[in-house]
């Protein structure tokens, strides 16, 4: 039998949850602000913990193993050293042309770099939170990278913390290219909710030439996103809607599941 | 049940949310993460007051959200709504019994992640859906039954170390003394 303060309970409880879910974005951009903060002291502990863990792993280590190492990364040092040589003289050339042809100057990316330091706790959406926040300089839309590949794109921005919203969540939607002789273009969207390496590139012509392995790009179209970061490969690729147009499965170039660093790509 | 109890519990929905923001091995292991919250919720509707469970869905949904991309107050209505359910009818639950509170909990951890998403389609925000929300489910669903006798455990071993004992009664009885001998 339900007493008074049942009845009384659960209106609260019920005008409370409609009050908030129907209040303006701004005013639950604050309530999510103002909670988040609460958490800003774990933050600290976890990204401390995260710290000794890798410390402690780094004393382990034998140093034959450290040399090793060492050894390794000073000859892609070096290669990389040779390489940049042979870019800077590629992009000297380049911009030469640009100005001969009186076409718009490539601006070089600026990269931050940012630690994940927490995951989206709801198993239906795909994001994560990185430890740099708007007095880092981060916005939202800021495009999010590894060196494998794109990432996502910056959701929400606080002070100390940014939420990124990784590709194949539905609310993270790129257009891309495909690099083949007809450069055809498509729309990344939601993907499943268990194989978080294969994504879905939608609204390709029907007419599209796709062919497993091949290279998707971001096209540039949008504004978010500058033309050319990596995406993925081409697995395969269906007709769909009775042939209206073509859908592939893309596997993805950064690995989502063991991202620690990202770097976020700043105007 | 004391003020202390109800700190305990809202302070355990603040560090399980960051848990499972934080901590990922699950995740990593089984394709999704478990909710320790409707576990929670079981035992706050079975040991608590209606203050500290009404209270405890509001903030424990509250955290959630803020920490995920849901939209803000979307997980307190489902938590709220089960762990009323279970509070409602706990005088015929036997919450000491291990096998009620993994069914509680399974029953909890499985109906709390449908009514949230429910709701988000209902406000017009698509989540990620597909067969493989199935298997999650599956995960969330075991994942709170094995927690919520835990968490019955853990609470009655933060009650035994901080609260005092409840004074049992000795069965002497003067009234009923038998003496022997003459007087």
């Amino acid at each position: 039998m339900l007493r008074r303060s049942h009845y009384i309970a659960s209106v609260v409880v019920v005008a409370l949850v409609l009050i908030i879910l129907n209040l303006p974005d701004r005013a639950t951009t604050r309530i999510k602000l103002a909670v988040g903060s609460l958490f800003l002291p774990l933050f600290g502990l976890a990204s401390s913990t995260h710290e000794l863990v890798n410390k402690t792993g780094d004393a382990l280590t034998p140093r034959s193993e450290l040399l090793r190492q060492n050894e390794a990364y000073r000859r892609e040092i070096q290669q990389l050293q040779l390489q940049i040589m042979q870019s800077r003289e590629t992009a000297e050339e380049n911009a030469r042309f640009r100005q001969l042809y009186a076409w718009q100057q490539k601006v070089p990316w600026k990269l931050k770099l940012a630690n994940v330091i927490l995951r989206d706790p709801a198993n239906w959406w795909r994001t994560m939170q990185i430890d740099l926040g708007s007095r880092d300089g981060i916005r939202t839309n800021f495009p999010v990278l590894t060196t494998d590949g794109l990432v996502g794109r910056v959701s929400f921005v606080s002070l100390t913390h940014s939420q990124i919203v990784l590709l194949g969540d539905p609310n993270c939607k790129v257009s891309a290219l495909v690099e083949n002789a007809k450069h055809d273009t498509g729309i990344i969207g939601a993907s499943g909710p268990f194989d978080g390496s294969l994504i879905e590139l939608k609204y390709l012509p029907r007419s599209a030439d796709i062919q497993p392995g091949q290279n998707v790009i971001t096209s540039g179209l949008g504004g978010i996103f500058p033309k050319g970061i990596p995406i993925g490969k081409i697995v395969d690729s269906h007709q769909v809607e009775y042939g209206l147009y073509v859908e592939a499965r893309v596997k993805l170039a950064a690995n989502f599941s063991g991202l620690e660093e990202v770097w976020v790509l700043m105007p | 049940m004391n003020a202390l109890n109800s700190i305990l519990v809202l302070f355990a929905a603040f560090l399980v949310v960051f848990w499972e923001a934080a901590f990922n091995g699950i995740r990593h292991l089984l394709g999704a993460q478990v909710g320790l919250l409707p576990a929670l919720m079981v035992y706050a509707s079975l040991s608590t007051g209606l203050v500290t469970l009404t209270l405890t869905a509001v903030l424990g949904g509250i955290f959630l959200d803020t920490l995920s991309a849901n939209p803000v107050g979307v997980s307190v209505l489902p938590l709220f709504i089960v762990g009323f359910i279970i509070y409602s009818q706990r005088e015929l639950i036997l919450r000491d019994q291990l096998f009620a509170q993994f069914v509680l909990g399974l029953a909890a951890s499985a109906i709390v992640p449908v009514l949230t998403v429910l709701l988000m389609l209902t406000k017009g925000q698509v989540p990620m859906l597909g067969w493989g929300s199935i298997w999650q489910w599956i995960v969330m669903s075991l994942g709170g039954a094995i927690a919520t006798p835990i968490w019955f455990q853990l609470f009655g071993l933060f009650d035994r170390s901080l609260n005092y004992r409840r004074a049992t009664e000795t069965s002497f009885r003067p009234d009923r003394e038998i003496r022997r001998g003459r007087k």
